[in-house]
């Protein structure tokens, strides 16, 4: 096993690349396949890794930079690993009206974690989010897909508690 | 005695808690031995009533219970088993009778709680797919003059007349045409299309099929928002339903006419909510904004003549072609017809969505239905119009929403959020949060927009920080007239409104250290 521990790491990379690769070429058939194409593979690698973008441009016959400017626009996409869940906290201005400004600015402490980093044990990234379509009864926060409503410093994290998978 | 329960899955539901009073009400039926039939139906949007619990039983229709918390479930099962239920705690009566919803005027929200939203047998009952059919009757050109009849402007917040828009898409020569719909609903504020999307997807599916048939269009595109997972799953589910009855795809309603539908997911821009970025963003670009023209309606998706739509616009086609043009405007007043989704949130006792006719007051609709802020203190400010629409002081409150009122008053209606903030709100940060906003989220094609919004914010953080001087003042009133002027956008065009109306209607929030505010404000 030892002498070998360089052959996961290499199998890992050849993986990543094959699902670009694969994932592009399903969705270049389809006209303006880029954004879908990037959501599946981050959905299945959790990142965009920078250095297959140009297994992507190929597959759409554009430039690295044409992607990288894409990848780079949308708030969404990630180019670096990161944690498989995530937590973000409403900052707009329905949820600023129902106390969200003291939920982001307490957060941090409550959680030990700053937002756009991952907790160091948790497995989430904690982020920042405007308008969830939870405005009648914010501030709300999302965790994963679910979105909870009227959430405090002091509801948080029992709520995280339940809600993130360790 | 046969019992229906219903239980809503929206998002704002479930956020308060529907799920767990649905696995519990489960849990204690069975403990009962009740009967009954379980339906998660989409929300009426009485989100100060939610977790509803509504029960249909024998004669009585349908009855409410809300907001039903988790340790209310057992004693509300006890009671329909049992008898009593007149005097539960939670007990609100039949559906119909509940004031916050009967005094709406229903027209794209009707059926919206009704039923299991993809359950397409159930929207057929409900009068669903009648606007379809009698639009399969109809010539596309007269088609398009029932929109005009209708008076409809658009929903998503520019107000423009739908008729006319379709009218430029149905003249334009294109052997390919497209409908899209704007889903992107980004505003702060708002979460009608979110709702209708949950609870009544068939309603949009079926007004665009009747607007791809209005201007010949044989494929359409809803552009969906990231951060609204429920909606995705109920549009695809219902786009696949619709599909396999044969109301969508290369021969609907057995009509020869093809039309196919697409959801494709945004990936957070709220500058894409914008028609142009959002059509690059569908094409797979950077979501920068066009100039136009040429318009969307001449050269749009993939260059092609295309309708860009907010999703209540569309919804409402599908009501105007069931009962005319005319029925839909007999509502409204002036040049705002027919009813308008508000959508009142922030700190508001009871939110949620208030259809009624254009022209109601905005303090009606923030103390009947919204019942005074959820803090309990005085109303401060009113956001109207989402995040590029102005702040509103308390003594503003009687303005009739209307798109005319509200531009009277140097605001707009936009897509009809409601925001409302209490006394303990500060508008030099809620000013610093609208440039703040603008600077994150511009495309960054045009330098007022770009430069202007980091300018713009420099200067508010000062006067949060209060340490701003009165020349800043001015800078900042001269950075608004930039960008209002030179902008590409409204996105740069219109965050000025926000800043404006908070420095104008709340002066004493925006000290200086030299205290020459006052003469600031003159000498501009
Ligand atoms: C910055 C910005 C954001 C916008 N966001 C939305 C949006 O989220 N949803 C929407 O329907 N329209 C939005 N619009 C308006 C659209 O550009 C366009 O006017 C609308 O989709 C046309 O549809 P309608 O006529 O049915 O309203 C936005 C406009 C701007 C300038
Ligand atoms: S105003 Fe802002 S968002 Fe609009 S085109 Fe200019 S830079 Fe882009
Ligand atoms: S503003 Fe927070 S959910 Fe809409």
């Amino acid at each position: 096993m030892l002498s070998n521990h360089s052959l996961p790491v290499k199998a890992m990379k050849a993986s990543v690349e094959k699902t670009v690769e694969q994932t592009a070429a399903k969705h270049a058939v389809s006209q303006g396949g880029l954004l879908p194409c990037l959501h599946e593979i981050q959905a299945e690698l959790g990142y965009i890794p920078n250095a297959h973008l140009e297994n992507i441009a190929t597959a759409f016959s554009l430039s690295t930079a044409e992607v990288h400017g894409v990848v780079t626009f949308y708030h969404d996409f990630r180019t670096s690993p990161s944690a498989p869940q995530s937590i973000q906290i409403c900052c707009a201005e329905a949820c600023q009206a129902s106390g969200s400004r003291e939920l982001e600015a307490g957060v941090a402490g409550v959680l030990g974690v700053e937002f756009d980093e991952t907790h160091p044990t948790d497995n989430y990234r904690l982020e920042r989010v405007y308008c969830l379509g939870n405005c009648a009864c914010g501030p709300s926060v999302r965790i994963n897909d679910d979105v909870y409503g009227r959430v405090d410093l002091a509801s948080l994290p029992q709520l995280v508690t339940e809600a993130v998978q360790s | 005695m046969t019992i229906t329960v219903y239980i809503s899955q929206d998002t704002t539901a479930v956020a308060v808690g529907a799920e767990r009073v649905a696995t519990a009400f489960v849990q204690a039926a069975l403990n009962a031995e009740l009967n009954y039939t379980l339906v998660r139906n989409g929300s009426r949007g009485a989100f100060g009533l939610e977790p509803l619990i509504e029960i249909e039983m024998g004669a009585q229709g349908r009855l409410a219970f809300g907001p039903v918390s988790v340790a209310d479930v057992p004693s509300l099962v006890t009671a329909i088993t049992v008898g009593g239920y007149e005097r539960h705690s939670n007990y609100l009566g039949p559906v119909s009778t509940i004031p916050w919803l009967e005094n709406q005027t229903r027209i794209t929200f009707k059926r919206c709680g009704e039923g299991a939203p993809t359950d397409l047998a159930n929207y057929r009952a409900l009068g669903g797919y009648r606007g379809l059919e009698h639009a399969l009757t109809l010539s596309p050109q007269a088609i398009v003059d029932e929109i005009k009849v209708s008076g409809l402007r658009g929903r998503g917040g520019a107000a423009f007349p739908t008729g006319i828009k379709w009218q430029t898409v149905l003249d334009a020569q294109g052997e390919q045409k497209y409908i899209v719909c704007n889903a992107d609903e980004g505003d702060s504020g708002t979460f009608a299309d979110r709702l209708l999307m949950e609870a009544d997807p068939y309603q949009l599916i079926e007004g665009m099929t009747i607007s791809g048939l209005a201007v010949g269009a044989t494929k359409g595109f809803i552009y969906l928002r990231s951060e609204y997972p429920r909606a995705q799953k109920m549009l695809e589910r219902a786009i696949d339903v619709a599909m396999a009855e044969g109301y969508l795809g290369a021969d609907l309603c057995r009509s020869g006419q093809r039309f196919e539908l697409e959801v494709r997911m945004g990936a957070g821009s709220y500058i894409c909510g914008e028609e142009t970025a959002l059509l690059n963003s569908l094409e797979g670009k950077r979501g920068v904004v066009r100039a136009k023209p040429p318009l969307p309606a001449i050269e749009g998706l993939f260059g092609k003549p295309t309708v860009v739509n907010n999703v209540l616009t569309l919804a409402s086609v599908s009501s105007i072609l069931a009962d005319g043009g005319a029925e839909y405007a007999r509502h409204g007043v002036d040049r705002s017809k027919g009813t308008m989704p508000l959508q009142l949130a922030g700190n508001t006792k009871n939110g949620g969505l208030v259809e009624v006719p254009f022209g109601v007051s905005l303090t009606i609709v923030i103390n009947e239905w919204g019942g005074g802020t959820r803090s309990g203190r005085p109303v401060r400010a009113v956001q109207v119009g989402g995040p590029l629409g102005a702040y509103l002081s308390s003594d503003q409150l009687d303005v009739p929403l209307t798109y005319e009122a509200l531009a009277g008053l140097g605001g707009m209606l936009g897509h009809g959020g409601i925001v409302v903030f209490d006394d303990t709100v500060d508008m030099a940060k809620q000013a610093h949060f609208a440039m703040d906003f603008c600077a994150k989220e511009s495309c960054g094609k045009c330098t007022p927009c770009r430069i202007g919004a980091v300018r713009g914010r420099e200067v508010l953080e000062r006067v949060v920080d209060s340490t701003a001087s009165s020349n800043d003042l001015i800078l900042l009133r001269e950075l608004c007239e930039t960008m209002e002027q030179a902008s590409l956008c409204a996105m740069g065009g219109l965050t000025p409104l926000p800043v404006k109306s908070a420095m104008d209607n709340f002066p004493e929030d925006f000290g200086v250290i030299d205290n020459q505010y006052e003469v600031a404000a003159c000498t501009v």
